[in-house]
């Protein structure tokens, strides 16, 4: 469920930024703490784009690592399970430097001879 | 015909989170504050908003109205419209399927339907879930989520976004807590590693347990938002 209603919200951002011509790929870029099953958004893109100039485009993705800084030691961390303290000082105060990206990073489309003279 | 690259960058989001912050600005401007409300399904958010709202809509004098979301139906609307609540009913579905969340385009649509200059607080009650909710804002100034115990105390592990999401986490159905293999303590470890010292509450929306430092709580979120930090 939760994929679907982020490739609709991929799909709805690379149709406006496609300004009607076909879409061939998306590139996105999600951060670790979205929690985004890769071959779940792929499935419901597929789905999701169609009757869309992205219909028929190829989802490509990167995965953004989670890291964490502590606001009171600056320790910095990359953490794989969701435990959010400071494993230096126990701080409960802290910075996520990345991992909640959810951006369409680029897509690729097809344009006409006539479109670049 | 040949393929070029665009450079996008931009948050998947973002045009929901654009309507949210007009929410936000129409709800500022109408002087009421906003809760969005969250939990899995049956976790007990409309029988706790009963109790909450039990002696009346306002409480220590905020008015409180309320905007349920759900898939299909008006159950969770009728039951607080008995209490004389001013509440609104969102459903989700239209036509075959429903959206398994609200959005800030949905609550914007339910802004004609809702008497803002009569309120100080609304309470947004979403749709049972406890993944898509959290990724959409939709113009509120606090999150609150509802766990019961009968989910089971690993639930802050699974879906961490939701419990990081939230300021106040509500601790449902404690009158359970003899009958169910949840291990309070154990909830509360593993809730304090998703999201590091957040509020939480102990409540029991059936006996009625906590549901006034619940209250309290509410009624105190219009001045936080007026006199922000």
């Amino acid at each position: 469920m939760h994929e679907f209603s982020i490739a609709s919200a991929v799909v709805d951002t690379a149709v406006r930024h496609a300004a009607g011509r076909h879409v061939t790929e998306v590139h996105v870029r999600f951060g670790r703490l979205r929690q985004v099953v890769p071959d779940s958004l792929e499935f419901a893109f597929g789905i999701v784009s169609r009757e869309t100039v992205c219909d028929g485009a190829k989802l490509s993705w990167e995965v953004v690592p989670a890291r964490l800084r502590c606001t009171g030691c600056a320790h910095e961390w990359e953490i794989e399970l969701p435990a959010f303290r400071c494993p230096g000082c126990g701080g409960a105060a802290v910075t996520v430097l990345s991992g909640e990206e959810l951006e369409v990073e680029s897509i690729e489309v097809e344009e006409g001879a006539a479109c670049i003279a | 015909m040949h393929r070029v690259k665009v450079r996008v960058v931009e948050d998947a989001l973002d045009a929901n989170n654009t309507i949210a912050r007009a929410n936000r600005a129409d709800f500022d401007r109408a002087g009421v504050a906003v809760v969005n409300l969250m939990s899995a399904p049956g976790a007990g958010k409309t029988t706790l908003l009963e109790r909450v709202l039990a002696g009346g809509s306002s409480i220590d004098g905020v008015r409180v109205g309320v905007l349920e979301g759900d898939v299909q139906g008006s159950l969770d609307a009728d039951r607080l419209a008995h209490l004389h609540v001013p509440v609104v009913q969102l459903n989700t579905a239209s036509g075959f399927g429903g959206e398994c969340h609200l959005d800030a385009n949905m609550v914007r649509s339910a802004l004609p339907a809702l008497p803002l200059d009569d309120l100080d607080l609304l309470i947004v009650e979403n749709v049972g879930n406890l993944v898509c909710p959290a990724e959409f804002h939709v113009g509120e100034d606090a999150r609150i989520m509802v766990a019961s115990v009968a989910e089971g105390e690993d639930k802050p592990l699974k879906y961490p976004l939701m419990f990081r999401t939230c300021e106040l986490v509500v601790v449902n159905k404690v009158d359970l807590l003899p009958y169910v293999d949840f291990d309070l303590e154990r909830f509360l470890y593993h809730l304090d590693a998703v999201h590091p010292g957040v509020a939480h509450l102990e409540v029991s929306a059936r006996t009625g347990e906590g549901v006034d430092a619940l209250r309290a709580w509410l009624a105190r979120v219009p001045d936080r938002v007026q006199t922000p930090a």
